[in-house]
């Protein structure tokens, strides 16, 4: 449908635009010409320079000569046809083609339309006339207000014919974007109302008035008028459109509900216009962006016979105007006269304009509308209203259960249906960066049902959408259900699942990080102390922990599920720096022993990165508790401080002095005389790893290439640093750091 | 009663009738997770929580503890209800009324009532005649009237319930009644708890007449008070507790008989078998494995049904435990799976009604 309404009037923004776009193109032209009358004055063939079109137009002669023909064109229209003279016609004809073309190339010049409109519709010239030219009536960028207001007045005075009136109502739709201000020309709307009467004006009449309406034009009589004409002529599209517009506008007056076929509401009146609207827009571009359009899509898409709920999963953005008068008994007169400021949600059209009008916002009368706006959604995330939320919450909490398909066993278009609303849902979660309570609730009831298959990336988005509370209360309700999924499931389902506890990680920690410091007293209602919330995180990480390790063994330490475990543990190693929470969690020995050994250099590589931030991560931790040791309510346990240096001293054993195990494991020499590596001891190092081999074999080929043995050995001394920068250069980064902030120099073998 | 030609059932699937048709119910899938510690500390945290953490904290509370009470009063005669105009009354009885639960009503307002009225019929007439404008107090043929069922609560704050009529305006005679539907909130206090004051509670609505004219007149109230109609359908599980807390009830005569009916799945029809009972030994028989004076028991409940399985296999060699109980009718009411219900006896209509709005409340929840 092609119903659209430019709320020009109403919206400041685009009057600023008008008006910078009127003062540029007036800026443009100021040197030449101060006003009309100057030009007047001035009105000689001679003059060329005066009338400059488009000064920054490269074949500026030409252009003053077409200038020149124009300025003698309108000037003859103006002075009206002259009489006896035999050329008269040929002189009319070749005045007008000057018009038109230049109209149809350039557009014409405000005050050229202000003259040009008077001409055509005081009915000095015949029809014909009068009608080509108005058909070129268009604007290089605007149509001065006034001009029109003018031509208006020329309607009331009766000397043109109806078919100059439609033609010029057509004009005035086909333009509107164009006229630089409508607050008189919205005055004059008594006026136009008025003209309805007239059956052959009838729909252009009502499309004018659809884009010109504003909420103070809508009043009883004005309803009861239209009513009545509807009832005269029956249901006309256009009378539709108007009284739909009139409903929104308000709907304590009048009730109407639209058919379900679309339809074209207005015959586009544009449509001798329309090339020419287009080039206006062009040269407008920059001043003018695409018209703000308020799309009149049939208000109740739901036809009768089917499921009433099951039209459309969210509602239609629709203000809560219905509530409104609900206050009073009656609805007094003055409450329709007396226009309301406030900016219905329909008109709500960009990011200013909401900036604008946050205090006199009417809310949808449906909340659940507020998922298919942004810029609503910008509105619920500042306000924190309690009751708005309930709303949402309840209308989400039904349509969910309701949606849901494993409910209701349903086919698979539903399915579809049933995942799309639930990526708006999850769209509207990042956008918010806030979960809703209502997801935490489905998920609550839905999970313990779900086979882990449907809906997948969306269910384990919502997860990581739960809002933070307390994680034993969580576990029970949640995460063990997941659990039985995630031992019983592939590796792809514990990667996602992995993924997803990882993004709820991150978003608890995010929101902690922010509630702490913007509320210092903590309105958190779940957890009353830092201590609390902190147990929490620690929790959730120790699960994950817990799940990794037995996963791990689950799926022969795979290398794939063994990159999301570290990529969990990269969030858990930043905590304290990057989010400025008292937490330090070492990652558990299934885990850490597992990635040590890695064949994977990828691994390894990770692994050191990780040890490296928990390494900062406790020095920091360690200082802060040396400087506020009375005030710290929180201290890392001695525990992990020691369980950090065993790793460490393991790592530095396997990756540099070739001391593997030094402490808590002991390996039966037997077994280890079975494997034929005797000297276990020199196989870990930087050069022996396995899964640094391959770097060293390739460094030392790249050496010495002619050798025909690779004696990795030789990799000792100065080779050793050299190894180690191409190590680096091979973008072996965590290495690098866990190297520089773990070893010192002074220990080269 | 029928009997179907072949039953393929087995001992192996005892229970199944409770669990089936419950798709809904986390619970069958769960049953092993222990539980019941889970909400111990929530308490507290929730102190002076807002409405919405109190909408969670109950949500996990259902989730986390068995879905229903395992003990229930027996309906009794309610005081206030003396209040509620006995003609109202029996305009609701023995009609059928198809249930909804129904999210909280926002910002409506028991003073607008004709404002309300007016409202809707103007949204029914355009609504009616698509495309045709229509202007709200205009005269049209029908008429729509709200009014409140005063007394019809099961305690002081539950909010007052209403009643929603839309007559044909004819001429010559008063308007014949072309729909009804009723809004109400018997003790409905877990739910009262979780909202603020610009919420109505009102979870169980009761409607009688086409369903198109619901759909209307339901499409209204969402659009008007942000608030979501739900089908209430019925499991077996709360069928059977129907069946043993409406048997419970004394009654001075019996006007109706006790009647189950189960569905039995087969291709191509599915098969019904009902069982009529006398309700006096229907009484009896619920009298004799009864043992808590005023309340049923979640044990009572299954031992009653249980009687009636082995009475009804010893004849028939049926076992109904494998079939799914569909409709059950007893002198004070009948309900069925599908959401419909009748009210026969007035005298135990607010008991009846309070099961009803706890089903309500728990499908909203």
């Amino acid at each position: 449908m092609f119903l659209y309404r430019t709320y020009t009037v109403m919206s400041p923004q685009k009057r600023v635009k008008n008006s910078q776009a009127q003062k540029r193109t007036s800026q443009g032209r100021n040197t030449y010409q101060t006003s009309l009358s100057a030009w007047k004055v001035k009105e000689k063939p001679s003059d060329s320079n005066i009338w400059k079109q488009n000064p920054v137009e490269a074949h500026e002669h030409v252009d003053d000569q077409a200038e020149d023909t124009l300025q003698m064109a309108v000037g003859y229209f103006e002075k009206g046809p002259i009489k006896t003279s035999q050329r008269k016609n040929t002189i009319l004809e070749k005045h007008l083609k000057t018009v038109e073309n230049v109209a149809w190339i350039n557009g014409l010049a405000p005050e050229t339309i202000d003259i040009l409109l008077n001409v055509a519709l005081s009915g000095k010239f015949g029809n014909a006339i009068n009608t080509r030219i108005l058909k070129c009536m268009i604007p290089t960028t605007l149509i001065s207000e006034d001009s029109v207001v003018k031509a208006i007045s020329w309607l009331c005075v009766g000397k043109c014919s109806g078919n100059t009136k439609v033609l010029f109502y057509r004009w005035l739709v086909a333009m509107f974007d164009f006229i630089d201000h409508k607050e008189q020309i919205n005055l004059l709307y008594g006026f136009f109302f008025a003209s309805l009467q007239d059956d052959a004006l009838c729909p252009y009449v009502c499309h004018l008035l659809y884009l010109l309406t504003k909420k103070d034009n809508v009043k009883p009589f004005r309803v009861r008028k239209l009513l009545d004409l509807q009832a005269k002529m029956g249901m006309q599209p256009h009378l539709q459109a108007l009284l739909s517009l009139y409903k929104f506008f308000a709907p304590t007056l009048i009730s109407v509900s639209l058919p379900i076929r679309k339809k074209i509401y207005f015959k586009n009146s544009k449509d001798l216009w329309d090339s020419a609207v287009l080039a206006v827009r062009l040269r407008n571009h920059g001043h003018f962006s695409e018209p703000l359009k308020l799309t009149l899509v049939p208000v109740d898409l739901h036809p009768l016979k089917r499921k009433w709920n099951s039209h459309s999963v969210i509602p239609k953005l629709n203000s809560g105007s219905y509530t409104k008068g609900h206050g009073k008994k009656e609805m007094s007169l003055s409450d329709h006269l007396s226009c309301n400021r406030s900016l219905p949600l329909e008109q709500l059209q960009s990011f200013p304009l909401l900036l604008q009008n946050i205090h006199c916002l009417e809310l949808p009368s449906q909340m659940g509308s507020v998922l298919n706006s942004s810029l609503l959604l910008h509105y619920i995330n500042c306000v924190r209203d309690e009751s708005l939320l309930l709303r949402l919450y309840h209308w989400l909490s039904q349509i969910l259960q309701e949606e849901c398909i494993w409910y209701k066993m349903n086919d698979y278009e539903h399915g579809k249906k049933f995942t799309n609303f639930l990526d708006t849902i999850i769209r509207a979660e990042c956008f918010l960066q806030e979960g809703f309570y209502s997801c935490e609730a489905f998920l609550y009831k839905s999970i313990p049902l779900w086979d882990g298959l449907c809906c997948r990336s969306q269910f384990l988005q919502l997860v990581s959408w739960i809002p933070f509370s307390s994680f034993s209360e969580v576990k029970p309700l949640l995460f063990d259900h997941l659990a039985q999924l995630f031992f019983t499931s592939t590796i792809y389902f514990k990667c996602s699942v992995l993924h997803s506890l990882k993004e709820l990680l991150q978003n608890w920690l995010l929101w902690l990080s922010m509630d702490i410091h913007m509320k210092p007293t903590m309105s958190s209602p779940l957890e009353t102390t830092l201590g609390g919330s902190m147990n929490s995180v620690a929790t959730l990480i120790h699960y994950v922990g817990w799940l990794s390790t037995t996963a791990m063994r689950l799926e022969n330490n795979s290398t794939f599920l063994l990159h999301f475990v570290l990529d969990f543990y990269k969030k858990v190693c930043d905590i304290y720096i990057n989010h400025d929470l008292p937490l330090v969690v070492l990652l558990p020995p299934g885990i850490f022993y597992a990635s040590l050994l890695s064949l994977d250099t990828s691994i390894l590589n990770q692994l050191c990165y990780i040890m490296h931030r928990y390494h900062k991560n406790l020095i920091a931790a360690k200082k802060n508790e040396l400087v506020q040791k009375a005030k710290s309510e929180f201290s890392f346990s001695s525990k992990t401080c020691q369980q950090f240096n065993h790793y460490l001293t393991t790592m530095v054993g396997c990756l540099w002095t070739s001391k593997p195990f030094e402490k808590g494991i002991s390996i039966d020499p037997k077994i280890l005389e079975k494997s034929g590596v005797v000297k276990f001891k020199n196989s870990l190092n930087i050069v022996h790893h396995p899964s640094l081999l391959s770097y060293a074999a390739t460094f030392v080929l790249q050496e010495s290439p002619e050798e025909r043995t690779i004696n990795m050995s030789s990799i000792q001394g100065k080779k050793w640093n050299w190894y180690l920068d191409y190590l680096f250069s091979e973008g072996l980064q965590g290495l690098k750091f866990f190297i520089r902030s773990s070893i010192h120099h002074s220990s080269v073998p | 009663m029928l009997i179907p030609s072949r039953t393929e059932t087995g001992s192996a699937r005892v229970r199944a009738a409770k669990l089936g048709g419950q798709t809904m119910d986390p619970y069958n899938a769960s049953e092993s997770t222990p539980r019941q510690s889970a909400t111990s500390g929530l308490k507290d945290y929730f102190i002076g929580a807002t409405p919405l953490q109190r909408r969670l904290e109950s949500v996990r509370k259902q989730v986390s503890v068995l879905p229903t009470p395992s003990r229930r009063k027996i309906p009794q005669c309610s005081q206030l209800q003396e209040d509620v105009d006995p003609q109202k009354v029996a305009f609701l009885l023995h009609k059928q009324w198809t249930l909804y639960s129904l999210t909280p009503l926002y910002k409506f307002s028991y003073t607008n009532l004709k404002e309300y009225s007016r409202l809707l019929s103007a949204f029914i007439a355009a609504e009616k005649q698509k495309g045709l404008a229509v202007e709200v107090g205009e005269d049209f043929n029908i008429k729509v009237i709200f009014s409140t069922l005063l007394g019809m609560k099961g305690t002081q704050r539950d909010p007052e319930a209403f009643l929603v009529q839309i007559l044909s305006k004819s001429q010559n005679r008063e308007g014949k009644v072309l729909w009804t539907g009723w809004f109400c909130c018997i003790f409905g206090d877990s739910l009262l708890e979780t909202v603020s004051e610009d919420f109505t509670c009102l979870p169980l609505f009761l409607a009688n007449g086409a369903e198109s004219n619901t759909a209307i007149i339901g499409t209204w109230f969402q659009k008007t008070f942000d608030c979501y109609f739900s089908p209430l359908a019925i499991n077996a599980f709360n069928l059977s507790w129907m069946a043993a807390m409406w048997t419970a009830c004394k009654m001075d005569h019996y006007m109706a008989t006790t009647e189950f009916f189960w569905s039995v799945p087969c291709s191509p029809q599915s098969l019904d078998i009902s069982y009529a009972i006398h309700p006096e030994d229907a009484k009896a028989l619920w009298d004799s494995v009864h043992k808590t004076p005023g309340e049923v028991t979640q044990e009572e409940v299954d031992l009653f049904m249980d009687c009636l399985y082995s009475h009804f296999h010893r004849h028939f060699k049926i076992h109904l435990s494998a079939t799914r109980l569909i409709r059950v009718s007893t002198p004070v009411a009948s309900a069925h799976t599908n959401g419909k219900i009748k009210i026969l006896c007035h005298k135990y209509l607010i008991g009846v009604l309070a099961y009803l709005t706890e089903l309500a409340i728990f499908q909203i929840e």
